[in-house]
C-alpha cells in the first residue's frame, strides 16, 4: 500500500506545484491520464481496483529483487576489485547455493500465481450480466449498438484538433453532445473526445460484445481495467461495472492502420435513472427496428 | 597451404572464409542498425511533443502522409533492429568470427553455404528498403503494419506491393539464417577439436548452438505464415479472412511461434559473450558452468512453449492463458539461474572494470530490470493494463536495446584487439560507455510511466498529459546519439591506429581458445589442431 500512498502523494504534490486539478468535474469523474503520471490511471471498477492491487504486489517484489541484484552487484564490485583482492579465488561450484537459488524464484513465483490466476479468471469469465452493448471497430471509429435496446446504434468519431481550437466550433460540438447524452456535457481532451459516447448505467454489469468491421482494433478503458481485441470474424466479449459517475477514456489498442491514434474510446457513466431517460430518448432518434436483440 | 589467399574484392565476394564473413556480417550490421537507429531518431523527434508537426516539417508532407510514415518507421525500425542488426552482428558476426576459433576448428563447415547465407542477407535489406519507397495502402508509400505484420492489415489493409516486396525480404534474410543455423550446428557438433567435449566446449559456442536450433525450428513457421500472407494478398486464398473461413488469429498463433523463440535467439548470444567477459575480467572460471549451459538450453526448449503469452488480449480461452501464464513464468527461473551465476563468478574475483567488463556489467543489470517486468507482463490480470502500452515498449527496449544491443558492444570491445590486432582508445570508449548507459535509460525509463498511464504504443500522436515523459524520452535519445557519434569516433580511432595487440590481450583470465592465436588471427588457423586436455 505504500507503493499507492506515494503514488497518490506524489501525484498530489505535482498538482499543486502544477496547478494541475484531478477529476474536478462537479458531474463525475474523469477517467483521464494524468499529467506526468507515473502509476495507473485511477480506478473506477473493481476490475481495475484489483488490477492495481495486484501490480503493487508485483511492484514490491520486483523492486525488492531488484534492489537485492543492484546491491549485490555493488558489493562484489566494490568488495573484489583488483586493488582489493589482487589473487582470485579458484571456486566455480557452490550445489548449495545453486539449489537456493533456483528453488527460491520458483516460491516466488508460485506465490504470484495464486493472485495471478483467481485474477484472470474474475476478469475472463463474464458473469450474469444487465445488459450487452455491441461494439464495433472500424477504420476508424468506433460503433455502438444496443441490441437490448431496441437497437439504438450510433457511431462515434473523433473531435478534431481544429474544433478544439476553435471556440464556436467547440460550443457547437459541446451542445450537440448535450443533446445527445440528455445532460450537460463538455470536451476533456484532444485524442480523447468523440462526437458520440458510449452511454452506461452506474453499479451496472455491462457485456461488451466486441467486432471489426475491417481490421483488428483493440477497445481498451484504462478506469474500467478492460482492454479486448476487436477481431474481424470473431466476437469476443468482456464485461465491466462502473462504480462512479462520469466519463472515462480509452484509446485503440491495436495497430490499425493510418489513423490508429485517432479513434478514442468515450464511456458516459450515469446513474440509473438517467440511463433510463437517456435510452428513452435515445430511441426515438438513434433506435433499428431492423435491429434484434443480440447476446445475453 | 594450399591455395593462395584471395586479395582484392576476390577476398570478399567469393569468401569462404569464415573470419572474412564474420568481419562482413559485422559491418552490415553496422550499416543497417545506423538506419533502423535513425528510424527511431525520427520516431523519438515526432513524439517529442504533441501534435504532428516533426515529420511534415522535415519530409514536406501532408499530416495524413506523415501519420502513415510514422508506422512505416516503427515497422522499418522493428524489421532492421531484428533481422538486419542484432541477428548479423550476435550469429553472424561473432558466431561465424569465434565459435570456430572457440573449439579448435578450422573453418566453418559449409564455407560456400556460409558465403551465400551472407550475400542474401544485402538483397533481402534492400528489398526491405525498397518496399518503403513503394505503394503501401491507398496513395501511400511504404507498409505499416507493424513488425508484426497482423493479419487482416497486412493483406487487405496494405493492397499496395510494398507489403509483398517486405514478405520477400523476410523470406530471403530468413533463408540465409536458416543456412547460417544449419551451419553452426554441423561445425559444433563435428569440428570440435579433439577433446573438447560437448561438455568443456565455451559458453559461446553452447549460445550459438542453442540459438542455431531456435532458428532451424522457429523460422520455416514464420516462412509458411508470411507465404500465407502472400497467397492471401495475391492468389485468392483466404487463411486469415474470415469471409472465407479463415482466421486472422492464426496469423498470430503462427508469428508469435516464431516470434518469441525469435526473442530469445537475440539474447542468447549475448549470454555467451558476457559470460566469457564476466569471466575473463574476474580472472576466475565461470560460476555453474553446466548450469549456464544447460539454463540456456531450458530457456531456448520453454521458449517454444509460451508464445501465445504476447496475445492475451485477443480473446483467447481463459484456461489457455492460464497455462501461458504458468509457462511464462518458468522462464523466470533459468534466467535467474544466470543472473545470480555471473555474479557468483564475479565474487572472490579479482575485478578489471575495462570498458568490455563496463558493458557486461550494465548488461546484467539492466537485464534484470527489463526481466522483473517480464515478469509482471506474464500475468494477464496485469497485462490487461499494460498490454500494447509504452510498458511494454519499455519492457522489450529493456531487454533487447539494453540487453542485446549492449552484449553487442560489450563483444565489440572484447573482441577489437583480437579481430583487428588494434587497441581502442580506453579513455573516448569509457565516455562512450557512460553516455550511452544514460542515454538509452533516459529513452526508456519513463516510458514505463507512459505505458503504465495507458499510453498505447504505435501512436504517432498523443495525450497532453503524456507529454512531460515524452519530452524527456526523446531527450534521451538525443544523448544517446551523441553516444552513437563516440562510438563511430572510438571505431575510427581503432581502426586507423597500428596493429599492437598481443595474442592474449586480457592476460590470465582470457582462457578460450581465440585468445592462443595471434591478433589478429592468421588467415586459415588451426592446420595442427589443438589437443584439449
Amino acid at each position: 500500500m505504500i507503493v499507492k500512498s506515494l503514488t497518490a502523494g506524489l501525484a498530489a504534490i505535482s498538482a499543486t506545484i502544477f496547478g494541475f486539478s484531478v477529476g474536478a468535474l462537479a458531474e463525475g469523474r474523469l477517467g483521464v491520464p494524468k499529467d506526468k503520471g507515473i502509476w495507473l490511471q485511477e480506478a473506477a471498477s473493481e476490475q481495475a481496483r484489483l488490477i492495481e492491487s495486484f501490480n503493487i504486489e508485483l511492484m514490491w517484489i520486483i523492486t525488492v529483487i531488484t534492489v537485492f541484484v543492484f546491491l549485490l552487484m555493488f558489493y562484489v564490485m566494490f568488495r573484489f576489485r583488483e586493488k582489493a583482492n589482487p589473487v582470485p579465488s579458484k571456486n566455480s561450484h557452490n550445489t548449495a547455493i545453486e539449489i537456493i537459488w533456483t528453488v527460491v524464484p520458483i516460491f516466488i513465483l508460485l506465490f504470484i500465481g495464486l493472485t495471478s490466476l483467481p485474477l484472470l479468471y474474475y476478469q475472463d469469465v463474464v458473469p450474469k450480466t444487465d445488459f450487452a452493448v455491441r461494439v464495433t471497430g472500424n477504420q476508424w471509429n468506433w460503433t455502438y449498438s444496443y441490441p437490448d435496446h431496441d437497437g439504438i446504434e450510433f457511431t462515434a468519431s473523433l473531435i478534431d484538433k481544429a474544433t478544439f481550437d476553435d471556440p464556436d466550433a467547440k460550443a457547437q460540438v459541446e451542445a450537440d453532445l448535450t443533446a445527445f447524452l440528455g445532460a450537460p456535457a463538455k470536451l476533456n481532451a484532444y485524442l480523447l473526445d468523440t462526437d458520440y459516447r458510449m452511454v452506461v448505467p452506474v453499479d451496472t454489469k455491462i457485456r461488451v460484445q466486441l467486432a471489426a468491421s475491417d481490421v483488428i482494433h483493440a477497445w481498451a478503458v484504462p478506469a474500467f481495467g478492460v482492454k479486448l481485441d476487436a477481431v474481424p470474424g470473431r466476437l469476443n466479449e468482456l464485461w465491466f461495472e462502473a462504480d462512479a459517475t462520469g466519463t472515462y477514456y480509452g484509446q485503440c489498442s491495436e495497430l490499425c492502420g493510418k489513423d490508429h491514434a485517432y479513434m478514442p474510446i468515450a464511456v458516459e457513466v450515469v446513474s440509473k435513472e438517467d440511463f433510463a431517460k437517456w435510452v428513452d430518448q435515445a430511441k426515438a432518434e438513434y433506435a433499428d427496428a431492423g435491429i434484434i436483440a443480440f447476446g445475453r | 597451404m594450399a591455395h593462395e589467399n584471395p586479395t582484392g574484392w576476390r577476398r570478399w565476394l567469393y569468401s569462404t572464409n569464415h573470419k572474412d564473413i564474420g568481419v562482413m556480417y559485422l559491418w552490415f550490421a553496422f550499416f543497417a542498425g545506423t538506419i533502423g537507429f535513425g528510424m527511431s531518431g525520427l520516431m523519438r523527434m515526432e513524439l517529442a511533443e504533441p501534435g504532428v508537426t516533426f515529420l511534415p516539417a522535415l519530409f514536406n508532407m501532408s499530416e495524413d502522409q506523415a501519420r502513415h510514415l510514422f508506422n512505416v518507421l516503427t515497422t522499418g525500425h522493428g524489421l532492421i533492429m531484428v533481422f538486419f542488426m542484432v541477428m548479423p552482428a550476435l550469429i553472424g558476426g561473432f558466431g561465424n568470427y569465434f565459435v570456430p576459433l572457440m573449439i579448435g576448428a578450422p573453418d566453418m563447415a559449409f564455407p560456400r553455404m556460409n558465403n551465400i547465407s551472407f550475400w542474401m542477407m544485402p538483397p533481402a535489406f534492400i528489398l526491405l528498403l525498397l518496399s518503403t519507397f513503394v505503394e503501401g495502402t491507398s496513395g501511400m508509400n511504404g507498409f505499416g503494419g507493424g513488425w508484426t505484420a497482423y493479419a487482416p492489415l497486412s493483406t487487405y489493409g496494405h493492397t499496395g506491393p510494398s507489403m509483398d516486396l517486405a514478405i520477400l525480404s523476410l523470406h530471403v534474410a530468413g533463408a540465409s539464417s536458416i543456412m547460417g543455423a544449419i551451419n553452426y550446428i554441423t561445425t559444433i557438433f563435428n569440428m570440435r577439436a579433439p577433446g573438447m567435449t560437448i561438455h568443456k566446449m565455451p559458453l559461446f559456442a553452447w549460445s550459438v548452438l542453442i540459438t542455431a536450433f531456435l532458428l532451424v525450428l522457429s523460422l520455416p513457421v514464420l516462412a509458411g505464415a508470411i507465404t500465407m500472407l502472400l497467397t492471401d494478398r495475391n492468389f485468392g486464398t483466404t487463411f486469415f479472412d474470415p469471409a472465407g473461413g479463415g482466421d486472422p488469429i492464426l496469423f498470430q498463433h503462427l508469428f508469435w511461434f516464431f516470434g518469441h523463440p525469435e526473442v530469445y535467439i537475440m539474447i542468447l548470444p549475448a549470454f555467451g559473450i558476457v559470460s566469457h567477459i564476466v569471466s575473463t575480467f574476474s580472472k576466475k572460471p565461470i560460476f555453474g558452468y553446466l548450469g549456464m549451459a544447460y539454463a540456456m538450453a531450458a530457456i531456448g526448449f520453454v521458449g517454444f512453449i509460451v508464445w501465445a503469452h504476447h496475445m492475451y488480449t485477443v480473446g483467447l480461452d481463459v484456461d489457455t492463458k492460464a497455462y501461458f501464464t504458468a509457462a511464462t513464468m518458468v522462464i523466470a527461473v533459468p534466467t535467474g539461474v544466470k543472473i545470480f551465476s555471473w555474479i557468483a563468478t564475479m565474487w572472490g574475483g579479482s575485478l578489471k572494470f575495462t570498458v568490455p567488463m563496463l558493458y557486461a556489467i550494465a548488461f546484467i543489470l539492466l537485464f534484470t530490470m527489463g526481466g522483473v517486468t517480464g515478469v509482471i507482463l506474464a500475468n494477464p490480470g496485469a497485462d490487461v493494463a499494460l498490454h500494447d502500452t509504452y510498458y511494454v515498449v519499455a519492457h522489450f527496449h529493456y531487454v533487447l536495446s539494453l540487453g542485446a544491443v549492449f552484449g553487442i558492444f560489450a563483444g565489440i570491445y572484447y573482441w577489437m584487439g583480437k579481430m583487428s590486432g588494434k587497441e581502442y582508445p580506453n579513455g573516448l570508449a569509457l565516455l562512450q560507455f557512460w553516455v550511452t548507459f544514460i542515454g538509452v535509460n533516459l529513452i526508456f525509463f519513463p516510458q514505463h510511466f507512459l505505458g503504465l498511464q495507458g499510453m498505447p504504443r504505435r501512436y504517432v500522436d498523443y495525450v497532453e498529459a503524456h507529454a512531460y515523459w515524452n519530452k524527456v524520452s526523446s531527450m534521451g535519445y538525443m544523448i544517446t546519439l551523441v553516444g552513437f557519434a563516440l562510438f563511430i569516433l572510438v571505431m575510427g580511432i581503432t581502426l586507423s591506429r597500428k596493429k599492437t595487440v598481443a595474442d592474449n590481450q586480457w592476460g590470465e583470465g582470457a582462457t578460450t581458445l581465440e585468445w592462443t592465436l595471434s591478433s589478429p588471427p592468421p588467415f586459415h588457423q588451426f592446420n595442427d589442431l589443438p589437443k584439449i586436455k
